[in-house]
């Protein structure tokens, strides 16, 4: 394997967890609401799925309890948010706030002890073709599943009644109410699924990313995806493009902190906070595609009237 | 129910923390009384509780002003930091231009780093429309990084055997004990509770603080009296800024005495919890500024004689806020049992 299929695999690899994150994020956006809770949602699926995993010795078992444990802790933000009409941004934040105590409480017996990682898949003969091979025939399991994800949200969002529905919720969910569409319902499920995707996406930190348990592992993955979806403007194939820009962004800064360039590592390694705020700047200078894209309803809640 | 609202959500973290303490297999009211109770009982820690409250009452009150205004500011944290820093300049770069007129020069450059941070996504915000909450949070992983980087490296204690730690501040520098035979508590609790009254003062009593709560309330009613919302972001920005650039500069100057590659841990982030059980009210932010400084304290405590995790902590402030805003829910709604019957008529 050369170096540039090393470095495209590590990219694949960076850039997974952040696209799984804000696929489920931009479902969960579209149907209207804003769940800034990603990074605590990722935290306690990467906890969970390490746990799982360690204790069981199956990493399949760390990715279902991973996404059971992220779909879990969404619940609780859908309970405040859509049945007692919470503020969405103040739930969101004491999600994340929640989610990084209770995961460090969890993975404190895990602290330093060595993981299960999830292999690379290997098909005899595909996997050895020269450049590509590695690439299209020997990744890890779950960056399938984040291509998969990318066409399977697009299909729903854009080929499916479901997902006309749920974007109709998301632009005016008064008008869904009177036309008789359960509008919480479709809400409960997206904050859910966004819970899930983002569970997984902590999986994939502590089961392939770094097969360990280190507190804080997210290290602010969870709001970088928040920041791809507006950078994306809630298009599920820019969020691809936009976390493999991430991807190389922040690969880019580790292999230039191994060369030792004569830059301190700490700018190196803000150097993917600065990239974000620069595109979220970049991004909303268009402020004609962003208005187009941006559920009307976003961060608003829903009260029926009866 | 303003007020009981708060309570309500107080008491069910704390029925959820004793559950908690049960799963974690600690008897249940034990724990509490280890974590609330026998932290105050002395007066050694009653003083570390009230350095602890100085920075959180600050941002608290000042992170009132920004969400009632519904800028919604979750980098308090950096702005902390990057107050800390611009106030140490003097003690750290010129520790020979020393006397009593250091410590005031301090406190302002703490306030106008903090200032100066916060007019960034301020700035990003009016300028571009680029999201506060995103741009704010993302400046706290760059404040944190750059604090790492000044204090191992430029701004290194030379005769400190290479410690990754600033000079030690001398006494013209530092924030006077209050009763030093007692603790180590500082002015700086002094310091916050008198911001967190000027800006209850501000909010209750002044033009400035109703164009505040419109804008909050309802941005085109704003509009239609002539309030004009750019310059109510850069208001709540530099304000907020301001008390959390005071906050980094209390601590560094009250109670630790030198810059650390960590000089908070998390007080920014916490102060949004303060803000919201205080119930946007800065008098509210001092009573909740005391119970969260306590949550941090009980940790420690808990860590201590219960043997269980300092992660406690962070679980119950993150619990409190929960509670606390679902219990919000009793104010703005009143509650109703629906029979499921009703119901279809309703939708018929």
């Amino acid at each position: 394997m050369g170096m540039a299929e090393a470095i495209l695999l590590t990219i694949a690899t960076a850039a997974t967890p952040l696209l799984i994150a804000a696929l489920g994020e931009l479902v969960v956006e579209r149907s209207g609401v804003l769940n800034l809770g990603v990074e605590g949602m990722m935290i306690m699926g990467a906890v969970g799925g390490f746990a799982a995993a360690s204790l069981t010795g199956n990493p399949w078992i760390g990715v279902l309890v991973a996404i059971l444990f992220g779909a879990v802790t969404s619940l609780a933000f859908a309970f405040l948010t859509l049945s007692l009409a919470a503020n969405q941004v103040a739930t969101g934040l004491a999600l994340t706030i929640l989610g990084l105590g209770l995961s460090g409480l969890i993975g404190e017996p895990f602290v330093g002890q060595a993981g299960v990682k999830l292999s690379n898949i290997s098909i005899p003969i595909l996997t050895d073709l020269p450049l590509l091979g590695p690439l299209l025939f020997g990744q890890d399991p779950i960056f399938y599943m984040s291509i998969a994800l990318v066409i399977g949200v697009a299909w729903f969002l854009f080929k499916t009644r479901f997902g006309l529905t749920l974007r109709s919720i998301g632009d005016n969910h008064v008008s869904a109410h009177a036309l008789g569409i359960p509008v919480l319902r479709y809400r409960y499920l997206a904050v859910m699924f966004g819970g899930a995707c983002a569970g997984l996406a902590g999986g994939h930190l502590s089961l392939v990313y770094t097969p360990q348990w280190v507190e804080n592992m997210s290290a602010g993955r969870g709001w970088i995806a928040l920041a791809l979806v507006v950078f994306a403007s809630w298009r599920p194939a820019r969020v691809l493009a936009g976390a493999y820009l991430f991807g190389a962004v922040s690969i880019g800064q580790l292999h230039a902190q191994a060369l030792g360039v004569g830059v301190p590592s700490q700018l190196l390694t803000a150097l993917p906070y600065i990239a974000t705020i620069v595109v979220l700047v970049l991004i909303s200078q268009n402020v004609r595609t962003t208005l187009i894209n941006t559920p009307a309803m976003l961060g608003r809640a829903f009260v029926p009237e009866r | 129910m303003t007020y009981l609202s708060p309570l309500i959500g107080l008491t069910l973290a704390l029925i959820a923390g004793a559950i908690m303490f049960a799963v974690l297999g600690k008897p249940p009211l034990g724990a509490l009384y280890a974590y609330f109770i026998e932290p105050v009982s002395e007066m050694w820690s009653v003083h570390e509780l009230l350095i602890k409250a100085a920075p959180l009452i600050l941002m608290g009150a000042g992170l009132c002003v920004c969400y009632q205004s519904n800028n919604w500011n979750i980098g308090a944290e950096g702005q902390m930091i990057m107050g800390g820093m611009a106030g140490s300049i003097l003690p750290v770069l010129f520790p020979h231009f020393s006397g009593p007129f250091v410590l005031p020069l301090m406190l302002v450059m703490g306030v106008l780093g903090g200032m100066a941070y916060a007019a960034i996504p301020a700035l990003l915000k009016t300028k571009f429309r680029t999201n506060e909450i995103l741009t704010s949070l993302m400046l706290v992983y760059i404040a944190q990084l750059f604090l790492d980087w000044t204090v191992r490296g430029p701004w290194r204690n030379p005769e400190g055997m290479n410690f990754p730690e600033t000079r030690r501040f001398d006494e013209f520098a530092r924030i006077g004990e209050m009763i030093p035979a007692d603790g180590r508590a500082n002015y700086g609790f002094v310091i916050a509770i008198v911001v967190a009254l000027l800006i209850w003062v501000l909010m209750a009593k002044t033009m400035k603080g109703f164009q505040v709560k419109v804008i909050g309330a309802s941005p085109r009613a704003a509009k239609f009296a002539g309030f004009d919302a750019k310059k109510m972001v850069f208001f709540a920005f530099l304000l907020a800024g301001a008390t959390a650039g005071l906050a980094g500069i209390v601590e560094v100057a009250g109670a630790t005495g030198q810059l650390r590659p960590t000089i908070s841990p998390g007080y920014g982030f916490t102060a949004i919890i303060v803000a919201f059980l205080g119930r946007l009210n800065p008098i509210g932010a001092i009573i909740a500024g005391l119970v969260l400084a306590l949550t941090f304290l009980g940790g420690e405590a808990a860590q201590i004689s219960l043997g269980v995790s300092d992660k406690v902590a962070r679980v119950f402030q993150g619990l409190i806020l929960f509670f606390v805003l679902a219990c919000d829910t009793l104010i703005l709604y009143r509650i109703r049992l629906v029979g499921s019957k009703v119901l279809q008529k309703g939708a018929a």
